[in-house]
């Protein structure tokens, strides 16, 4: 391997994504700056009830909803008169894979089917692996999975070894490297050599297959209940989570439910860091993938990115690692459901939120993951430990990324922080107006700029007027 | 006498690119060291640990790179309990038993 090799496949990088995703993303482009979103979502993907019927033929989606009655009693506890919001959980852990993340390979892999490719290729560290390899021998295809595992001691992040060993249970080959973003050089490699499908997260086809996961909460809700939730809160990293579940409750017809992003604070730690790698006891969920995804998608591995969370989130809110490692033993010792930690982000943010909610209020946390041997607090602690980060119980408000996880002395220190989405916003309108370089904005800009941030035009206006970053020209 | 036969589950090792090689964007500490590949496959003639070898995946791509395990363990586990979270699911039971509040 050389690097003359690296700077040669990089350059080749839109010739073999083309190939390997089979969408013509330049359709949909309207000028630099805008694109046609809902063009894209329609014509490259496919339509609800048709990845109802795909999701079906691999077992995917109806995945029972769950109330943790016990948790909602505790947050009563800790809450005043007339407050504390009844909490439900969507059991995304009983999918075929163990996560949610099978809906979103789903229609990647029957696409890759469909079109005839051998093989489906991820990129991805995460449950998505699993997803991707489990979906790929139900639709009798060959999988490869690239993944981010150790650091240059040769430390491997115990949650990403399950994952790896999961990947290899579904006979996939795992590629496993070390820390660095040139992780897509080998995944452009491993496409082009093997002319294999890209089921990235970051397609239409990944996106709408989450979209039955909002529909679905609807819809169990309703006919169970005869109500619509509140807020539901999604466990942010990529944004692909949020989007989709987002579009199918939209798509259910549920307007007024509140949609939270919650991330883990992982504030502080380089996410490209040999260092920093295994200081961090969350491998998603976390802040160092939530905050640029939100404020610039177009930087996964696809030419635009179908996740794009700030059209969708109405609030974002980070909890600490301590807390959700708290959360993840209450579901365990007081609702008798052993689950994954990293899935479990919304559900410490659901903890706190429920406490500011009437108790007449519904909130639905909507996922859960599978939990084992690496991927559980047990071994994420000691592995912590073994890593210089102190585990100690105190108040969570203390712990710092890295250097400490606090487990909350009691549980009415578990907050959720608020970020601050104009901050956000601004920050991607900065991005994707420079990043452009278009000069003027008329209309048709104004108005995806207003979708994109999810905001009215109006005010959109007022806040390009006080960003001095940006020199355009407004008619 | 060859330590590991032809046909074995094996573990090979190789750099993707060396240390002065990386990509422009990452941090210092990370540019200091290789960006490395492990991958396991059936070893495609006998070797030693050390040897460089040829590897079949289990889909069958080839590969090649430093025999570094035979039949390579899958050593994460849980470990020793926590003792920070052995105490909590009591103390939220105690909660729920207790008084108070909007419960």
């Amino acid at each position: 391997m050389n690097a003359g090799d690296y700077n040669e496949v990089m350059a080749r990088n839109n010739e073999i994504m083309k190939k390997a995703v089979g969408i013509d993303y330049d359709q949909f482009r309207v000028n630099e700056l805008v694109f046609d979103y809902e063009g894209m979502m329609s014509k490259a993907g496919y339509q609800l009830d048709e990845i109802i019927q795909i999701q079906k033929e691999t077992g995917v989606g109806q995945t029972p909803l769950l109330e943790l009655k016990n948790i909602t009693e505790v947050v009563r506890k800790l809450s005043p008169a007339g407050k504390g919001a009844r909490i439900f959980l969507k059991d995304e852990a009983a999918n075929p894979s163990g996560s949610y993340k099978a809906r979103r390979a789903s229609v990647s892999v029957y696409h890759a089917e469909k079109q005839g490719y051998p093989g489906v290729v991820a990129a991805t560290s995460g449950n998505y692996g699993a997803a991707v390899a489990s979906q790929a021998v139900m639709r009798n295809l060959e999988s490869i999975i690239v993944q981010e595992v150790f650091d240059s001691k040769d430390r491997g992040q115990p949650e990403i070894l399950e994952k790896g060993r999961k990947c290899e249970a579904y006979g996939s080959e795992v590629l496993q490297l070390s820390v660095g973003p040139e992780l897509f050089y080998m995944f452009l490699k491993v496409l082009e050599e093997t002319g294999y499908f890209n089921a990235s997260l970051y397609t239409p086809f990944g996106i709408a297959g989450v979209e039955t996961l909002g529909y679905e909460i609807i819809n169990q809700l309703r006919e169970r209940e005869e109500l619509e939730p509140d807020a539901i809160i999604c466990t942010n990293a990529g944004g692909g989570n949020l989007t989709g579940t987002a579009r199918g409750v939209f798509k259910a017809g549920a307007k007024e439910t509140e949609i939270i992003g919650a991330s883990v604070d992982l504030s502080g730690l380089h996410m490209a860091s040999d260092q920093d790698f295994n200081r961090k006891s969350f491998t998603t969920g976390h802040t160092g993938f939530g905050i640029p995804f939100a404020t610039w998608p177009d930087r996964a591995d696809v030419p635009l990115n179908a996740a794009r969370a700030l059209r969708y989130m109405d609030r974002y809110v980070t909890v600490n690692q301590g807390e959700v490692f708290y959360m993840t033993e209450a579901l365990a010792a007081i609702e008798g459901m052993e689950r994954g930690p990293a899935g479990n982000t919304s559900l410490a943010a659901a903890f706190a939120i429920a406490q500011e909610m009437d108790e007449d209020q519904v909130v639905v946390v909507q996922e859960t993951e599978y939990t084992g041997a690496g991927k559980h607090p047990i071994p994420q602690l000691n592995f912590a430990k073994e890593n210089g980060v102190e585990i100690k119980r105190g108040n969570p408000d203390h712990e710092v990324p890295g250097q400490s996880i606090i487990i909350p002395e009691e549980p009415g220190m578990i907050k959720a922080r608020d970020l601050d989405l104009e901050k956000i916003r601004v920050s991607y309108l900065k991005k994707a107006i420079n990043n452009s370089g278009i000069e003027n904005l008329g209309d048709k800009e104004l108005e995806f700029l207003a979708a994109e941030v999810n905001l009215e035009v109006a005010r959109v206006k007022e806040m390009l007027a006080e960003i001095a970053e940006i020199d355009v020209e407004i008619s | 006498m060859a330590e590991v036969k032809a046909g074995s589950w094996v573990e090979i090792y190789s750099v993707i690119l060396e240390p002065g090689q990386r990509a422009p964007q990452v941090p210092e500490d990370t540019a200091k060291v290789p960006l490395e590949l492990k991958v396991k496959g059936f070893l495609q003639s006998d070797a030693n640990l050390g040897d460089k070898v040829e590897i079949k995946t289990i889909i069958g791509r080839k590969y090649t790179g430093k025999l570094i395990d035979a039949e390579p363990s899958y050593d994460h586990s849980y470990g020793r309990p926590i003792p920070e979270l052995l105490k909590v699911g009591r103390e939220l039971k105690e909660i729920l038993k207790a008084e108070g509040g909007n419960g």
